[in-house]
C-alpha cells in the first residue's frame, strides 16, 4: 500500500490507506474531522469543502492520491486562526447561518476567497461561493457575512 | 485488486501505462463520480489506477511565439489557465463557468478532453481554435486535431500506452467573439445548450468567421464549409444571408431529449443564439 503523505492543519501526517479514497472520507472515517460535510457527494454542493495549498477544493472528488505533498486545512484547522474569528462573528452579525450544515463549506470557500481577494466585490463574493449550496437559501446574508468580514479583518487576510 | 501507481515524473507514468491499461486520473472531479461508491469506501475502479495531478512536469501554460500558440501541459487547474495572459479571452470566459472555484483549482483542461462529453464546454472552444492535443507515450509522440482525437460521445483516439500530455491552441487574431452557456444554475451546471463563435474583421470584409455548438450533438458541431461560404464578404451581405445560415446550422445539430432539457426546446435556442451572433457582427 502506497504511503501518503501531507500536511493536515498544521501537522505532518503519512497515512497507509486506499489512494483512491475520496479525501472527504479520510478525513471524516481516519481522522475524525467530522467539520467537513458531505453534502451531495458530486461536487455541486460544496458542504465537502477544504483548502489545498490555500485554495478551495471539494473533497469529496478529490482523491486521497492527490493529496500527497499538499497542505490541508479543514474548517477545525482554520477554526485555530484569527482570521476564523473574524468571519465565524461576521457570520454571527449578519445572520449568514440557519441550519448551519453549509456554513463549514460556506466559511472554507470565503476564506479561499479572501486570501486572493481581501477585499471582494459582491460579484466576486457571489462568483467565489457559486459551488456552496444553502438549502435554507439564506445567501444574501451569506454575502453581507463575507463583506463584513472583509471589513472587521482588514489587513488580516 | 487494482494497483495505484502515482508516479514522480513524466517518464515513470509512460512505463506504468506501458505495462498495462489504467485509468488515468488528474483532478478527479469527472471520473471520481463517475466510479463512485458508497460513503466511506473506495470508488470502483476495475483497472488500475495512474495519478497524474500533481506531476509538475505538465504543470504549466506558455506562449510558443514562434509558432503563435498556447501549450497547456496536461495537469495544468483549469483555476490557473482561466488567469493566463496568453489563453485566449473566448477560452478563460468558458474555464469561468465551468464548475465551481472549488472544481476549478483540481480540474484540468485536458481531463476535460478525455472525459469527452457532449456537453464538455472547453471543448466549444478547442474546435473552434482548431487546437490540437499532443500524446505521449514510450514510443514517442502522435498529434491529433481535437476533432480527430474525439471520436463520439464518451469516445476518444488515445491507446492504453498514452496519456494526453499537452493542448496546442494556436493563436488567432479576433474582432469579436461570443459564449453563451444555457444551463440550470450559473455554477456547477451541465449546459443544456452551449454556443461558441468569433470572426475577425478586415476593411469592411469578415475575413474569418467560426462557431460551433456544444450539448446539441454527439460531439462539438461545426461546419468548416459554411464558415468558408461567409469568409472574405461583407457584413451586410452574411447578415442577408441568415435564412440560409440557420437553415444550415439546424441541419449540423441533432439535439436529443434527456433529464436537463429537450429536443425542441435546445434547437430553438441554439437557432436564437446563433441568429444574435450572425446579426451582431460589426
Amino acid at each position: 500500500m502506497n504511503k501518503i503523505k501531507f500536511n493536515l492543519n498544521g501537522q505532518d501526517v503519512s497515512v497507509e490507506l486506499d489512494p483512491s479514497l475520496r479525501l472527504l472520507d479520510v478525513l471524516r472515517d481516519h481522522f475524525q474531522l467530522t467539520g467537513t460535510k458531505e453534502g451531495c457527494g458530486e461536487g455541486e454542493c460544496g458542504a465537502c469543502s477544504v483548502l489545498i495549498n490555500g485554495r478551495v477544493v471539494n473533497s469529496c472528488c478529490f482523491p486521497l492520491a492527490n493529496a500527497n505533498g499538499k497542505k490541508i486545512l479543514t474548517i477545525e484547522g482554520l477554526a485555530k486562526t484569527k482570521r476564523y474569528q473574524i468571519l465565524k462573528d461576521a457570520f454571527h452579525i449578519e445572520g449568514g447561518s440557519q441550519c448551519g450544515i453549509c456554513t463549514p463549506g460556506m466559511i472554507m470557500a470565503a476564506e479561499s476567497l479572501l486570501s486572493m481577494n481581501p477585499h471582494p466585490s459582491d460579484e466576486e463574493i457571489r462568483i467565489g461561493l457559486s459551488g456552496n449550496l444553502c438549502r435554507c437559501t439564506g445567501y444574501n446574508m451569506i454575502i453581507k457575512a463575507v463583506q463584513k468580514a472583509a471589513e472587521l479583518g482588514a489587513g488580516l487576510w | 485488486m487494482v494497483k495505484h501507481i502515482i508516479p514522480n515524473n513524466l517518464q515513470e507514468a509512460l512505463n506504468t501505462l506501458n505495462a498495462g491499461p489504467c485509468h488515468i486520473m488528474a483532478g478527479g472531479t469527472d471520473l471520481m463520480i463517475q466510479k463512485r461508491n458508497t460513503a466511506g469506501t473506495p470508488p470502483k475502479f476495475m483497472k488500475d489506477v495512474l495519478y497524474i495531478a500533481n506531476l509538475e512536469e505538465l504543470n504549466y501554460v506558455k506562449k510558443d511565439g514562434k509558432r503563435n500558440c498556447v501549450l497547456i501541459g496536461a495537469s495544468s487547474k483549469l483555476e490557473d489557465i482561466s488567469h493566463h495572459p496568453d489563453v485566449p479571452n473566448l477560452l478563460k470566459d468558458i474555464i469561468r463557468e465551468i464548475g465551481s472555484p472549488g472544481i476549478r483549482h483540481s480540474a484540468t483542461l485536458a481531463g476535460n478532453i478525455a472525459n469527452a462529453s457532449p456537453a464538455g464546454d472547453s471543448l466549444v472552444a478547442l474546435y473552434l481554435y482548431d487546437a490540437e492535443v499532443v500524446l505521449s507515450s514510450v514510443n514517442g509522440e502522435r498529434v491529433l486535431p481535437i476533432s480527430k482525437f474525439i471520436t463520439g460521445v464518451r469516445r476518444i483516439d488515445l491507446r492504453t500506452n498514452e496519456l494526453i500530455k499537452e493542448i496546442i491552441i494556436p493563436l488567432l487574431p479576433v474582432t469579436k467573439y461570443k459564449w453563451v452557456k444555457v444551463g440550470g444554475r450559473r455554477a456547477d451546471s451541465i449546459s443544456k445548450v452551449s454556443f461558441a463563435g468569433l470572426y475577425l474583421v478586415n476593411f469592411g470584409l469578415v475575413s474569418d468567421i467560426r462557431f460551433a455548438f456544444g450539448s446539441v450533438s454527439a460531439m462539438v458541431a461545426r461546419s468548416v464549409e459554411l464558415e468558408n461560404s461567409l469568409k472574405n464578404r461583407p457584413i451586410e451581405q452574411i447578415i442577408a444571408d441568415l435564412p440560409r445560415i440557420l437553415d444550415e446550422s439546424n441541419k449540423l445539430i441533432a439535439p436529443i431529449d434527456d433529464q436537463r432539457s429537450n429536443k425542441v426546446y435546445r434547437r430553438k435556442v441554439a437557432t436564437n443564439i446563433i441568429e444574435s451572433f450572425i446579426n451582431g457582427i460589426q
